[in-house]
């Protein structure tokens, strides 16, 4: 197990995109060795997956993955990373989802050999294990389902494995909706970093038997979802930034357990990893817009050594089906932070997509590389988990205040009420898990969580 | 202040126990259990309500507001049971079959809850048949979320399932989501469609009231039902 417990990038300004101490190669491509490439995920339109419509998710995934790369060659993207992220039937019946990756992978062999396209693919089964409620996260059918989806996918010819794992999140969704800063803590630091090591224990495994690369995780059930909450109006954002640093430490997990990068596109909590370990990471904004909205599009290019378009729909637009469109967005939005890095100019250009955004909402203020940095160094310099969650908590929230202070962003009066109150219960938080876990065992609803499952 | 005033405002600052003991002092006031709901209780959490609109205050504070209402009832329940006086409506609320995604469900349930709906949640991966029986249950209106494309078409089996059950005219039926448009929510024969959990709550009201008899705007159902 590697242990991290200092950062690999201590300088903001070797936080760039494009390159990152410990590049990963795979297919043709260095990730994190100067070039981003752009990562396209794509999912069917409206329509039910099952026995008698499996032609036509077949063909649906062929044509999406065949003309992106046929535009990729075209606009001559210096190489390119298909995502393929299995919906749930996808990975309960997990030859289809190997299916689907023998498709990809040779749609992609394809234009290696014809077009000269280099080009990986990434697979992400889906994290099923919550359809039985409350979740079995280590044992039965869901997660047997889970195990098998990976191993299959490995060995029909996916490059990379990833997941969102969801552990914790029984619990998450009511504290994120509560405002309550214990109980996140709780789901994040405690439930999500012991389920992290077993998923992720599991994913190296397949991995290394498959001679694959064990990628990365995302907290996107937790810190996207506050996200999109706050984009609502449905909680603060300031809760949302600090719900986004409190998922380091869960994310860092899959690292310390033998992943190796590229992170998940949606892990806004990428630049932390990197900063941490070294490793390159994928990341989403503006050209996700076809996904969901957010307040980070231009400064979550910052650190990117893959970018992503987070998730697309198979539907005509005007210009072409739209996963061809966000290929083409993609492919501009990389050539230009390429051609950045060719002159000399990284971290220029870098400094103005962090400017565009820092300065409107708190959870884009996180994200700005001189931040990242110092959150991330107080984080690993907490011996566990628990620790480093809380310190996030307690860290992320002192920088909010102080940049509030230096007048960094606005923030409307409720959105101060929630910066005081959340400081509030943070500095009530406890200094060792055994007590922490003994409060919350007393608070939190037992009939939602299976607590053996954590080995709790 | 008097002491529905005082009422209103301790459910509009989240203080449970207060709200109980101000809806106890109204009751031996000779307050009527339907004044103390309507002014006191349903008048605190239009105030929520508006509240939330306009930014001043977030879901965690509603929740809050919503547990002393919550409370506050429980108090109240056997007056108004003695005194007939009915509910706003049940609403039978579920994420389709196949989709896991519950938390704007558990909001658009939250808010009809503060909004003197009673509220019969049937989780998440609902199937068809557990729509149905909710119906016969008798809900007012059937609720359905979904987040992903290929569960969506799920609300169309559901609504389907509903008219062969002989069941459609009982009920209302509202659907919503990521990947939802009101064109969508036309097509397979709902009665309406929410972008968000506030619209929800409001739709909610409006069907209720028969402000959208029969279909979605600019597009009829094709039983014509309601």
């Amino acid at each position: 197990m590697e242990r991290y417990d200092s950062l690999s990038i201590s300088d903001p300004d070797d936080l760039v995109f494009g390159r990152c101490c410990r590049p990963v190669r795979v297919d043709g491509l260095t990730i994190g060795g100067g070039t981003v490439y752009p990562e396209l995920n794509f999912t069917l339109p409206p329509m039910a997956i099952g026995e008698s419509t499996m032609p036509e998710v077949r063909e649906q995934y062929r044509q999406m993955a065949d003309e992106a790369c046929a535009r990729a060659a075209a606009l001559q993207v210096p190489g390119l990373v298909l995502e393929l992220e299995l919906l749930p039937e996808l990975t309960r019946e997990a030859q289809w989802g190997a299916e689907l990756t023998a498709s990809l992978r040779e749609r992609l062999d394809f234009y290696r050999s014809s077009h000269g396209l280099a080009g990986a693919l990434r697979v992400t089964p889906n994290d099923m294990r919550d359809f039985v409620r409350p979740p079995l996260m280590r044992t039965g059918a869901q997660w047997e389902h889970m195990v098998r989806s990976f191993d299959l996918c490995a060995e029909a010819g996916a490059d990379m494995l990833s997941i969102e794992s969801t552990g914790g999140k029984e619990i998450h969704d009511e504290a994120l909706l509560n405002g309550d800063l214990p109980g996140a803590l709780f789901a994040l630091g405690v439930l999500a970093c012991r389920d992290m090591a077993f998923v992720w224990d599991m994913v190296v495994e397949v991995a290394g038997r498959h001679r694959v690369i064990a990628a990365g995780d995302s907290a996107c059930g937790f810190a996207n979802t506050a996200m999109i909450l706050a984009e609502s109006g449905y909680i603060p954002r300031v809760w949302a930034a600090v719900v986004r640093v409190m998922t380091v430490a869960r994310s860092l997990v899959a690292y310390e357990r033998g992943a190796i990068g590229p992170s998940k596109d949606c892990a806004y909590e990428g630049p932390f990893l990197k900063a941490i370990t070294g490793y390159p990471i994928s990341m989403e904004g503006a050209e996700a817009a076809c996904a969901h909205l957010s307040p980070v599009g231009n400064i979550a290019r910052a650190a990117a050594d893959l970018w992503s378009n987070e998730s697309v729909q198979n539907v005509k637009l005007l210009g072409a089906m739209a996963p061809t469109v966000s290929m083409e967005q993609l492919a501009y939005a990389t050539r230009l932070m390429n051609v950045a890095s060719a002159r000399g100019k990284a971290v220029e250009l870098r400094d103005w997509f962090v400017e565009s955004d820092a300065g409107l909402d708190p959870q884009a203020y996180v994200l700005r590389p001189d931040v990242v940095i110092s959150l991330a160094a107080q984080i690993v310099a907490e011996p566990t988990p628990y620790l480093r969650t809380r310190r996030a908590a307690l860290a992320a929230l002192k920088a909010l205040r102080d940049a509030f202070g230096e007048g960094a962003f606005n923030l409307s009066r409720a959105e101060q009420r929630w910066l005081t109150r959340l400081s509030a219960q943070a500095e009530e938080l406890p200094t060792t898990e055994d007590s922490f876990t003994g409060e919350m065992l007393a608070r939190i609803d037992t009939k939602k969580v299976r607590l053996d499952q954590y080995g709790l | 202040m008097t002491v529905i005033e005082e009422l209103r405002q301790a459910v509009i600052d989240g203080q449970a126990k207060v709200a109980v003991a101000k809806v106890t002092q109204g009751l031996e006031e000779g307050h009527s259990a339907e004044t103390l709901l309507q002014d006191g209780l349903i008048e605190a959490m239009k105030e929520v309500g508006r509240l939330f609109e306009e930014g001043e205050i977030f879901v965690p504070e509603m929740l809050v507001a919503a547990r002393a209402m919550n409370a506050s009832i429980t108090v109240l329940k056997p007056h108004l049971i003695a005194d007939e006086v009915r509910s706003s409506g049940t609403v039978a609320i579920g994420t389709v079959q196949g989709d896991l995604h519950d938390i704007g469900k558990n909001l658009v349930a939250m808010m009809l809850e503060g909004s003197g709906f009673e509220v019969n949640d049937l989780g998440t991966d609902v199937p068809p048949e557990s729509f149905i029986d909710a119906v016969r249950s008798g809900a007012d209106v059937l609720a359905m979320s979904a987040l992903l494309t290929t569960t969506m078409t799920s609300m169309k089996e559901v609504v389907e399932a509903i008219s062969r059950a002989g069941l459609r005219d009982r009920v209302r039926i509202i659907v919503g989501g990521a990947p939802l448009t009101s064109a969508y929510a036309s097509e397979i024969g709902a009665d309406a469609y929410a972008p968000d959990a506030s619209k929800a709550v409001r739709k909610v009201h409006e069907l209720l009231a028969g402000a959208l008899p029969g279909a979605l705007p600019g597009e009829g159902r094709a039983d014509g039902a309601l």
